[in-house]
C-alpha cells in the first residue's frame, strides 16, 4: 500500500545516492559501516544526513548509569546530547530490543540485501563427522529420557479414543503404553574447509584510505564465507617487492614502501595452497587488493602465467580488487581481464570508493562459487 | 489507513481509562487509533503528525524506523499527541496486554500534557495546525517549485534550534511603548515633597547611580538589538530580509520547534510519570495472572540501561518513587537533612503518607532541570549506580570518569540545560555599522564544534544576505568565526 511517507522516503533516498541535492550530499554520513563490537557483533549501517546545527563539539561526556569503577572503560560512546531532537514526538514508546546483529544474522541481511547466492560447497563427502541428535521418538528407553509431552499426548489419544475422557474434569492418566521416549539418531554431517588467502598491496602508492577499504570489505567478505563455512580459515600476505606472511593485525595495518611485484605475492599464495591445503578437500578463496601498479609488464606476464598454471586450478574462485590510489589506478586489472577475463573462476572488481565497496562485494560473491 | 478500536480494545479502553481516573488522573479526551507497522513507522517518523509538509528528513526518519523494526532492532510500541482531544496510536500487533499497558502509558502522558506547566502555552490544536503548515507549504512548492522551498527548508532546520524555550513563560524585554513615556534624560531620584528631606531621600551617590543607569539605557538604545536576543529565530523574522513564503517557512518551522520544546524540557519526567502510572495501574489493577510474564518482560526492556545512555524512562519513574517513598516517611525537610545519624536515617520513617500528593504536585511544577536539581539525592545516584563518563583521548575510549555525587549532578544538570544545546543569543545586528550580524555563544565550558559551525554560518548567511558571525571560545580562547558569504575566517578576539 502506498504511504504518504513514500514520497519523502524516495527523496532521501536518491539525496543519498547523490542524484539530487548535491549540497547535501556531503552530509550523508554512512554511520559505522562495521564497528565490531565485541566478539562477533555489529551494527546494521543505516545511512542519514546531519543537517548542520550550532552543537557542542563532541566528546563532551555525559552521565551514565551502571556497574564499574572509575577507569573502566565503557560500552559505546554516548548519545549527543541534542541527538534526538529530531524525534521529537513524544512518548514514542520505542525501546531497544537487541542492539545488536549476530555475525551470521548479518552475513543473511548481507546475502539479502546483495542478493547472494549460497556458495556451492566442494570436497564435501570427503570429510564427515558424525553427530548424535535427540530428536526420535520410541516406545521403549530409560526413565531418564521419558517425554512427557508425547506420553501424555499419547494418554488423552487413548481416552478419548476409549470414551474415558471427561473436558469438565480433564484427568488424564497415562498408562505403561502410553509412555514414549527420546531416542537418538546419528547425522552425518558434512564438514566442509575453506580457506581466505588475502593479498594486499603495500607498496608506497597504497595510503590509509585504501587499506581502510581493503580492511572494510574483507571484512565482509570473510563474514559472508563464515556464514557458509564453519571453521574457516584465514591467511595473510603483504607484498611490495617481496612478499611475505603476517598475522591479520599486521596486515591492516603495515605501511610499507617500496616497488611493486605482484608475482612475489602470488608465488608465496601457490607455496601456501601446495603446503597446507590440498585442493581435493579445501575451498579456497584467494582475494588480492591491489592498486594495480605493477612493477613491470614482464611480472605482470609472470603473475599471469602463475594464475593460470597453479592457482587456478586449485581454487574456488581467485578475486582481484583494484582500489583507486591518488596516483590513479594502474594497469593490472585491465591485463588480468584480457588474459583471465573468460576465466569463471576469476572475479574482477574496481573499487573507486567507500561507496563501491557494496558493489564490489556482489561482484567477488555473486557468482556463488 | 488508520482503524477505530475494535470491540475488544475498546472495551479495554473503558477499563483503563476508569482505573486511570480513579487514581486521579487529569486527562484530555483520549482518541486511540490502530496502525500497523509501516504506517506507526510513518506516523513516528512524522513526528507524530499523520500530515506534515513534505520534507525528505521524514524519509530518512521513516529509514530508520523501517529497518531498525525490519531487522528486529527496535520496536515502536505507542506514541502520544500532545493536543486536545489526545491522539495515540497502538499497533496492530501488539498482543493484549501490551495494549494494555501502552493505553495505561498513555493516559500518565496525557495527564502530563493537561497539568505540566511546561506544555500550558502549546497549541492543543496542533493536530490542524501541523495540517495547515502541510497546506501552506505545498502551496508554496506549486508555485515556485519544489527545490527551492527544500533548500530553504534545509537552512531553516539548520538554525530551528535557535529559539527561547522559556520566552512563553516569560517577558524578556520590555514592552517599547512604556519604555518610551518613560524616558528621561536625567535621575532625579526618588519624588520629595518637603525639601529638608531631599538629602535624606536622595543622597548623592544614590542620584549618581540613578543617573548612570539612565545613561547605559540610553547607550542600550542605541545597540540594536538593544540586548542580547534569545529568539533567534524571532529575530530573523523581524528583521532579515526575507521574501514572503521564506517567512513563512521560517515561521512555521519556529513554530513547530516551540511547540516541541516541552516535550525536550520534560523528557525524564515525562517519560517517568506514564511509567510510573503504567506500572502502577498493570501491577494494582490491570493484570490478569497469565499475563504477567508477558508484561514483566515488556516493562523490563523498556527500563532497561546501557552503560553510556542515561535512560529517561527508568530515571525518571526510579526518581517519582524515591520522592514518593520519601514524602511517605518523611524523609526531607531541615530535621532530616540535619541528621547525622546513619541508624536514624535507616529506620526514618514519620508515616506520613503524603508521597502520592507529592508527585502529583511534582509532576505540574517542575521541568527535567528543577525535578533533577530538587530530588536528586546522593542516596539515589548510589542506589541507581550514577557516574560521569568522560573520553580518554590518551586510549581512545570512553571510560567512568567518577562518581562524585556533585559531579554526577552538575553534568546531568548541564546536559538537560537548552536541551544539551549551546547557549546562542543575536547581539549585534549592526556590527561595525555595515550590517552585519553577531551572535554570541555561552561558553559553558563545552566548545562549539568547529565544523558544524561553520556550515551553520554559511545557512544563517544565506538568510540574513549580509556577512554573519558568532563569538565563542575555542581551547580558552576567544575566538570569532565569521561568514561573508563567499569564505569562512576565524580570528581570535578578546572577550
Amino acid at each position: 500500500m502506498a504511504l504518504r511517507i513514500d514520497r519523502d522516503h524516495g527523496r532521501f533516498k536518491q539525496i543519498v545516492r547523490g542524484k539530487i541535492k548535491q549540497n547535501l550530499k556531503k552530509y550523508v554520513q554512512q554511520g559505522e559501516m562495521l564497528g565490531k563490537k565485541g566478539k562477533d557483533f555489529i551494527s546494521i549501517p543505516v545511512p542519514f544526513i546531519d543537517v548542520p546545527h550550532f552543537k557542542h563539539g563532541s566528546r563532551q561526556g555525559g552521565v551514565g548509569q551502571g556497574e564499574g569503577n572509575p577507569g573502566d572503560q565503557i560500552g559505546q560512546g554516548p548519545q549527543q546530547p541534542g541527538d534526538g531532537s529530531g524525534k521529537a514526538g513524544e512518548g514514542e514508546g520505542q525501546h531497544v530490543l537487541e542492539v545488536d546483529v549476530s555475525l551470521d544474522e548479518l552475513a543473511a541481511i548481507l546475502g539479502e540485501e546483495l542478493q547472494l547466492p549460497n556458495i556451492e560447497h566442494r570436497g564435501s563427502e570427503k570429510i564427515v563427522t558424525t553427530r548424535i541428535k535427540y530428536t526420535g521418538i520410541n516406545t521403549v528407553g530409560p526413565q531418564s529420557l521419558r517425554h512427557f509431552k508425547r506420553t501424555f499426548k499419547e494418554a488423552l489419544k487413548r481416552q478419548i479414543a476409549t470414551g474415558t475422557y471427561n473436558p469438565d474434569k480433564p484427568i488424564i492418566i497415562p498408562i505403561k503404553q502410553d509412555i514414549r521416549f527420546r531416542t537418538f539418531k546419528l547425522e552425518n554431517l558434512p564438514e566442509t574447509n575453506a580457506v581466505i588467502i588475502y593479498m594486499m598491496d603495500v607498496s608506497g602508492s597504497m595510503g590509509d584510505e585504501q587499506k581502510e577499504i581493503v580492511r572494510i570489505e574483507s571484512f565482509w567478505l570473510d563474514t559472508w564465507l563464515k556464514s557458509q563455512y564453519k571453521g574457516l580459515e584465514t591467511r595473510f600476505i603483504i607484498h611490495d617487492a617481496v612478499a611475505r606472511e603476517v598475522d591479520r593485525e599486521t596486515f591492516f595495518h603495515t605501511r610499507e614502501s617500496g616497488g611493486t611485484m605482484i608475482s612475489s605475492a602470488y608465488k608465496l599464495c601457490r607455496d601456501i595452497i601446495k603446503a597446507d591445503y590440498p585442493a581435493s578437500s579445501w575451498n579456497i578463496y584467494p582475494f588480492h587488493f591491489s592498486d594495480g601498479d605493477n612493477w613491470s609488464a614482464d611480472d605482470t606476464r609472470q603473475c599471469i602465467e602463475l594464475l593460470k598454471t597453479d592457482i587456478l586450478t586449485d581454487v574456488n574462485q581467485f578475486a582481484y580488487g583494484q582500489v583507486e590510489s591518488p596516483y590513479g589506478s594502474g594497469q593490472f586489472i585491465k591485463d588480468l581481464r584480457e588474459h583471465l577475463g573468460d576465466s569463471e573462476k576469476v572475479s574482477l572488481s574496481e573499487i573507486a570508493d567507500k561507496d563501491a565497496i557494496y558493489s564490489s562485494i556482489k561482484d567477488f560473491l555473486g557468482k556463488g562459487r | 489507513m488508520p482503524k477505530s478500536l475494535t470491540p475488544r480494545l475498546q472495551d479495554l479502553k473503558v477499563e483503563i481509562e476508569g482505573y486511570a481516573r480513579a487514581f486521579g488522573l487529569d486527562f484530555f479526551d483520549q482518541v486511540f487509533e490502530v496502525l500497523s507497522t509501516e504506517e506507526l513507522n510513518m506516523v513516528a517518523a512524522y513526528g507524530g503528525f499523520p500530515t506534515r509538509y513534505p520534507h525528505w528528513r521524514w524519509g530518512m526518519e521513516y529509514e530508520q524506523l523501517a529497518k531498525s523494526s525490519e531487522y528486529g532492532l527496535s520496536k515502536i510500541y505507542e506514541l502520544v499527541i500532545n493536543n486536545n482531544p489526545s491522539y495515540a496510536y497502538l499497533l496492530e500487533a501488539n498482543a493484549e496486554v501490551d495494549q494494555k499497558l501502552v493505553m495505561a502509558h498513555v493516559y500518565g502522558h496525557n495527564d502530563f500534557f493537561k497539568n505540566n506547566f511546561t506544555f500550558k502555552f502549546t497549541n492543543r490544536k496542533m493536530m490542524d495546525e501541523m495540517a495547515n503548515h502541510a497546506t501552506r507549504v505545498r502551496r508554496w512548492i506549486d508555485k515556485i517549485g519544489v527545490e527551492k522551498v527544500e533548500d530553504f527548508i534545509d537552512v531553516a532546520l539548520s538554525l530551528e534550534n535557535l529559539i527561547d524555550q522559556y520566552a512563553p513563560h516569560i517577558k524578556r524585554n520590555p514592552d517599547p511603548k512604556i519604555e518610551k513615556t518613560q524616558q528621561n534624560t536625567r535621575a532625579e531620584g526618588i519624588r520629595v515633597d518637603r525639601d529638608y528631606m531631599r538629602p535624606y531621600m536622595n543622597p548623592k551617590e544614590f542620584v549618581e547611580a540613578q543617573q548612570k543607569k539612565v545613561e547605559t539605557e540610553k547607550q542600550l538604545q542605541k545597540k540594536f538589538p538593544e540586548r542580547p536576543q534569545r529568539d533567534v529565530l524571532a529575530f530573523l523574522l523581524e528583521h532579515a530580509p526575507l521574501e514572503d513564503w521564506e517567512h513563512e517557512i521560517l515561521s512555521i518551522v519556529r513554530e513547530e520547534a516551540y511547540y516541541f520544546a516541552p516535550q525536550g524540557q520534560t523528557k525524564i519526567m515525562n517519560e517517568g510519570w506514564a511509567s510510573y502510572w503504567h506500572s502502577t495501574i498493570m501491577t494494582t489493577r490491570a493484570l490478569k495472572d497469565h499475563e504477567i510474564i508477558d508484561y514483566a518482560d515488556h516493562h523490563s526492556g523498556t527500563m532497561a540501561t546501557q552503560q553510556g545512555k542515561l535512560n529517561p524512562y527508568k530515571l525518571g519513574i526510579e526518581l517519582f518513587r524515591d520522592i514518593e517513598d520519601r514524602w511517605n516517611k518523611g524523609r526531607f525537610g531541615k530535621e532530616w537533612e540535619e541528621c547525622d545519624d546513619l541508624r536514624a536515617r535507616r529506620s526514618w520513617d514519620k508515616k506520613l503518607g503524603a508521597g502520592r500528593e507529592k508527585i502529583f504536585e511534582v509532576r505540574k511544577h517542575y521541568n527535567d532541570i528543577t525535578f533533577i536539581d530538587a530530588f536528586l539525592t546522593p542516596e539515589f545516584a548510589i542506589e541507581q549506580k550514577l557516574f560521569v563518563f568522560n573520553f580518554n583521548d590518551k586510549k581512545n575510549t570512553w571510560e567512568i570518569a567518577t562518581r562524585e555525587f556533585k559531579k554526577v549532578k552538575n553534568k546531568l544538570l548541564q546536559s538537560l540545560t537548552n536541551f544539551g544545546q549551546p547557549v546562542i543569543d543575536v547581539v549585534d545586528a549592526n556590527h561595525d555599522n555595515k550590517g552585519e550580524l553577531v551572535l554570541s555563544h555561552k561558553h559553558d565550558g563545552q566548545d562549539l564544534d568547529p565544523n558544524y559551525a561553520r556550515e551553520t554560518l554559511k545557512n544563517l548567511q544565506a538568510l540574513w544576505k549580509r556577512p554573519v558571525a558568532i563569538m565563542t571560545r575555542g581551547e580558552g580562547k576567544g575566538l570569532m568565526l565569521r561568514h561573508d558569504g563567499t569564505q569562512f575566517t576565524e580570528k581570535k578576539v578578546e572577550l
